[in-house]
């Protein structure tokens, strides 16, 4: 028990200031009120007290004399005499008898002495007991939560007073208990008191009272917080002394408030505290298994193996680079992120792997990894996104066999553009993203012509949570994965660079038709490649290329042509195409973006602004400064090369710029309810000379009744 | 963030993706503690920096004994020599207010602005095309105080209103525990109040007056335009300004670590009510 202490103490002091104060002194006192309880009680007793002289004179009308002087004194003094530690015992101890039997079987030489004393009293004390109960029940809390703290600074709150203090409340006591246990007392009691009532013989003098008043006041607990400002003060001067703080005496009413926040604080923390820090304990533990990865695998061949064909990038050496730049994730962040991508790498078959950049969210950001399967491992997934597709189709027919024949739309949605292979144009690589390293790594679905274009209308925060859905204007096909995809799509064709001359084409010469109607689309290293000049790429954007290809208007990279399709599947249709193409000559038009590796010299301005700024990283030192490229487009891609490696990375929204602010596009024109024709077009009456001629006219050519009509309509028309 | 603290300030702030090279940080940390001494500055911050299409500006800000006093305003192309920028005007806010686009990283570069004018001639009005030179210099102080009033925060209880007026900050900040930490609400636009007068009795009677002398983040129009992140497992929380994108608030809970730092184009993100 932590109470021990304190009270430990105060016997010392006890014994200091009433020397000689026999011990069983209180195990007679307690003996008072419970005498005749039990005999085993009494019977214990009898031996221990027997063993104590009881040779002194009996004291009475000394500590009688001295009673009646401040009574209103000795009860507060009582009450503050116990500090916290006497009053923490209190309730466990107060009436129940047998729990008060439970503590004199303890052996009552230790720390129980002083606790048994207000045990002893309280039934006698009406009123004391209330006052003292209260107080002790706030003591109580604070003494609880504070601690040893509380304890030792109880003990140097009384460096000066505590000798005395303790042996004259002691001896107060002894003087209201002696009041009223008068009667039972047997002359045990009396005769016990005399040593110490010694002591308290000294008439006090005034400033003893003086000083007793005062601190009388101070220790008034307030009615409202059960404070009183003795132990304030006393408490500040402690923190004051402890802490050290420079100019103290400017910053007291802080410290004061402190200490008052202290009592309330601390009550909360048994319980919130772990729930509050608990996920961040979570995500440690989570991470804990990044850093344990490689000791679960072990074997050395299996290492060998690793090192030996790895898919994992060197991110810290990138990063280090893109530090130069003034760029990129803290050096920690990078590390662990590091660590995640080892982890993507192990547990998938990747051929080829790379850090694309972070995405900014609203409530969690995306860690994007851009990665190449292995030939042959990740075909599953592909055919089971075309079904949905299918069914619309179902649906349409259905809607035909109704028997009241509905009136048909004639709007036709327009031909669904496939999306591409996977391994091609925008799906050339599988995307993997993780809102934190050590979270699982979820992989992006492919993305679809109408996801792009649409992607490119409306303009999105991003909120960290893959399946939140899109709503916009127009609407979006998917949720936010599908965006998230899509972005990632955008920015890489846009931003994406390597220098000249690193990739070349490669020299498959078999395809060469295909190739020549939509780009060649296919490159590799340039093993020849022998470095840029770093200032040459400072200096000259055309020693900078794509090498992602351009995603056209139509959402592709390769030209799709939704015409030929739409012949195969039904010969209505294509009529119905074919007056669609007269309105939209556009459409038939092939869309051509610049093919790969174009220099990012001719990429559009954006309103006067060039979509690109080089940099040397430092200007203080050129000679080993890398070259820098921003880009404007895409604020936050950027790329950096030292003349023979190059890396491009993003960190941003994921948003594109653009000087003016975002109108979002007008509704479609109303389409036609019906075809208009002169059937149902409204036309003039005719005029009385109209239907005289007319009549006249039938009169004459009564056979040629047809292109009268025509020539009538005809004239009609132009009214 | 304070000047003094840089290093750890950008590690804290470096979610983001912006930070500084090793060369911009060391020179920052030797120019900002001459230029504490030669404008006898309380403490400089380093406020961030603009990028521009050529160079980017690097901005600081000198805080006086009375941290809510105007701050004073200094911009760097090459981090080591300072000058200092007029205080900003309401003219200078209409007035720049007209440019679009990026800053160039000049500060002599003069923006074109065509307006068209009323002309007064007897009783004729005309209306006439005057084309208007904006230097790109008055365009920074403008919108370094657009920033400032609009997104500057500090955390609750980092700085205290003595009863006398002053300012200080608050030795005995402790940082804000994870729960509060958590709230828009504990959190404060670093600048003079503006709405804090406009809340009615009932509002204002749980404020402390030590403490509560500014306006939170809480009621920012519009509703939204914050993004508070837990980052680190809960180690470190990040806000981000949605309406001046590039703008990093970061705090570790329960401790004495907070700043902001802006790295962005300088430009507002008007579109902000299409994105949420």
């Amino acid at each position: 028990m932590e109470d021990s202490i304190p009270v430990n103490q105060k016997i010392k002091h006890q014994e200091l200031g009433e020397t000689g104060r026999p011990w069983e002194e209180t195990v007679t006192t307690s003996q008072a009120p419970e005498l005749g309880l039990s005999e085993a009680l009494e019977l214990e007793q009898g031996p221990e007290t027997g063993l104590q002289p009881r040779s002194s004179p009996p004291t009475m009308p000394l500590s009688g004399a001295r009673t009646p002087d401040r009574p209103v004194d000795d009860l507060v003094g009582l009450r503050a005499s116990f500090p916290s530690s006497a009053f923490q015992e209190l309730p466990s101890t107060l009436s129940p008898l047998a729990l008060a039997r439970q503590d004199f079987m303890a052996p009552w030489q230790s720390d129980k002495t002083t606790s048994v004393i207000p045990e002893a009293e309280t039934p006698h004390f009406g009123h004391l007991e209330q006052l003292s109960d209260k107080g002790g029940s706030t003591l109580h809390q604070t003494c609880q939560s504070k601690g040893n703290t509380f304890h030792q600074s109880q003990q140097t709150k009384y460096p000066l007073y505590e000798l005395r203090d303790v042996s004259d409340h002691t001896s107060k006591q002894k003087e209201l208990r002696f009041d009223i246990f008068q009667e039972d007392d047997s002359d045990s009691n009396c005769h016990l008191d005399q040593p110490e009532s010694g002591a308290s013989q000294v008439a006090p003098s005034m400033l003893e009272i003086a000083i007793q008043n005062t601190k009388a006041y101070l220790l008034k607990t307030s009615s409202k917080s059960g404070l009183n400002l003795y132990d304030h003060l006393s408490e500040m001067l402690t923190k004051v002394l402890d802490k050290r703080p420079e100019n103290a005496v400017d910053i007291i009413e802080n410290i004061s408030q402190d200490v008052k926040m202290e009592h309330f604080s601390k009550k909360l923390d048994t319980l919130q505290n772990e729930n509050e820090m608990l996920p961040t304990y979570e995500m440690a533990e989570k991470q804990k298994t990044l850093f344990l990865q490689g000791n679960v695998e072990g074997a050395d061949q299996e290492l060998e193996d690793e090192i030996a064909e790895h898919a994992l990038p060197n991110i810290m050496e990138s990063a280090f680079y893109f530090e130069q730049a003034g760029v990129g994730l803290g050096t920690d962040e990078t590390y662990r992120i590091f660590l995640a991508l080892k982890q993507l790498t192990d547990t998938h078959p990747i051929q080829k792997c790379r850090f694309w950049g972070k995405i900014l969210g609203l409530e969690m950001n995306y860690i994007v990894a851009e990665v190449e399967f292995r030939e042959g491992e990740d075909e599953e997934e592909v055919e089971e996104e075309d079904v949905p597709e299918e069914r619309d189709n179902g649906d349409s027919e259905a809607d035909e066999d109704d028997e009241d024949e509905l009136p048909r739309p004639f709007y036709k949605a327009p031909q669904a553009i496939p999306k591409e292979e996977s391994r091609t144009g925008a799906n050339k690589y599988v995307y993997f993203v993780c809102n934190e390293p050590g979270r699982p790594w979820v992989k992006l679905p492919a993305v679809t012509p109408a996801q792009i274009v649409i992607a490119r209308k409306i303009k999105k925060f991003f909120t960290g949570r893959l399946d939140t859905p899109i709503i916009s204007y127009p609407p979006f096909p998917g949720n936010e994965s599908n965006y998230l995809r899509a972005q990632i799509a955008r920015i890489s064709a846009g931003t994406h660079v390597s220098p000249l001359g690193f990739y070349h084409f490669g020299e498959e010469e078999g395809e060469e038709e295909e190739e020549i109607e939509s780009g060649r689309d296919s490159f590799e290293e340039n093993p020849d490649f022998e470095g840029i000049q770093v200032i040459d790429l400072v200096e000259s954007l055309s020693n900078w290329v794509h090498h992602v290809q351009h995603i056209l208007p139509q959402g592709r990279c390769n030209w799709f042509n939704p015409i030929q399709k739409s012949e195969e599947e039904e010969e209505e249709e294509d009529e119905e195409k074919e007056d669609e193409k007269g309105e939209e000559p556009d459409d038939t038009e092939q869309e051509v973006g610049p093919p790969l590796l174009t220099p990012i010299s001719e990429d559009l301005e954006i309103q006067n602004t060039s979509p690109w700024t080089t940099r040397l990283s430092s200007n203080l030192i050129p000679q080993y400064a890398i070259a820098v490229l921003r880009s404007n487009l895409w604020p936050g891609a950027y790329a950096f090369s030292n003349g023979k490696k190059f890396e491009n990375f993003y960190i941003g929204w994921g948003h594109k710029y653009s000087p003016d602010s975002y109108t979002p596009p007008v509704p479609p024109p109303v389409y036609q309810e019906y075809p208009s024709g002169p059937e149902i077009t409204e036309m003039d009456d005719p005029t009385v000379e109209e239907e005289q001629a007319f009549r006249a006219a039938q009169e004459a050519v009564q056979e040629e009744n047809e292109e009268t009509e025509e020539e009538e309509d005809e004239e009609d028309d132009y009214d | 963030m304070d000047a003094e603290s840089l290093l750890l300030a950008l590690e804290l702030a470096s979610g983001s993706g912006q930070g500084l090279s090793p060369d911009r940080r060391a020179s920052l940390l030797t120019s900002l503690m001459l230029v504490k001494r030669d404008y006898r500055f309380d403490r400089v911050l380093f406020w961030g920096r603009i990028l521009g299409l050529v160079a980017d500006y690097y901005i600081a800000q000198g805080v006086s004994e009375d941290q809510l006093a105007p701050r004073k305003t200094l911009y760097s192309l090459n981090c080591m020599e300072w000058s200092l920028l007029p205080p900003a005007t309401k003219e200078m806010e209409t007035q720049t207010s007209v440019v679009k686009g990026r800053f160039m990283g000049d500060p002599s570069h003069e923006y074109e602005h065509t307006e068209l004018q009323k002309v007064n001639e007897g009783e004729k009005v005309f209306e006439e095309e005057v084309v208007v030179q904006i230097k790109e210099e008055t365009r920074l102080v403008s919108v370094i105080d657009q920033i400032d009033k609009a997104v500057a925060v500090i955390p609750r209880g980092a700085l205290f209103k003595t009863p006398f007026g002053p300012i200080n900050v608050n030795r005995t900040f402790e940082g804000l525990s994870l729960s509060e930490a958590k709230k828009l609400s504990s959190y404060f636009h670093f600048r003079e109040p503006v709405e804090l007068k406009n809340k009615t009795l009932l509002e204002k009677a749980e404020l402390d007056p030590s403490l509560d002398f500014m306006d939170s983040l809480e009621h920012d129009i519009p509703k939204g335009s914050w993004s508070v992140q837990m980052e680190r497992g809960n180690a470190l929380v990040v806000l981000r300004s949605l309406l001046w994108p590039g703008l990093t608030f970061y705090h570790a809970p329960r401790t004495k670590n907070y700043g902001y730092i802006y790295v962005g184009t300088g430009e507002k993100n008007l579109d902000l009510p299409f994105m949420l």
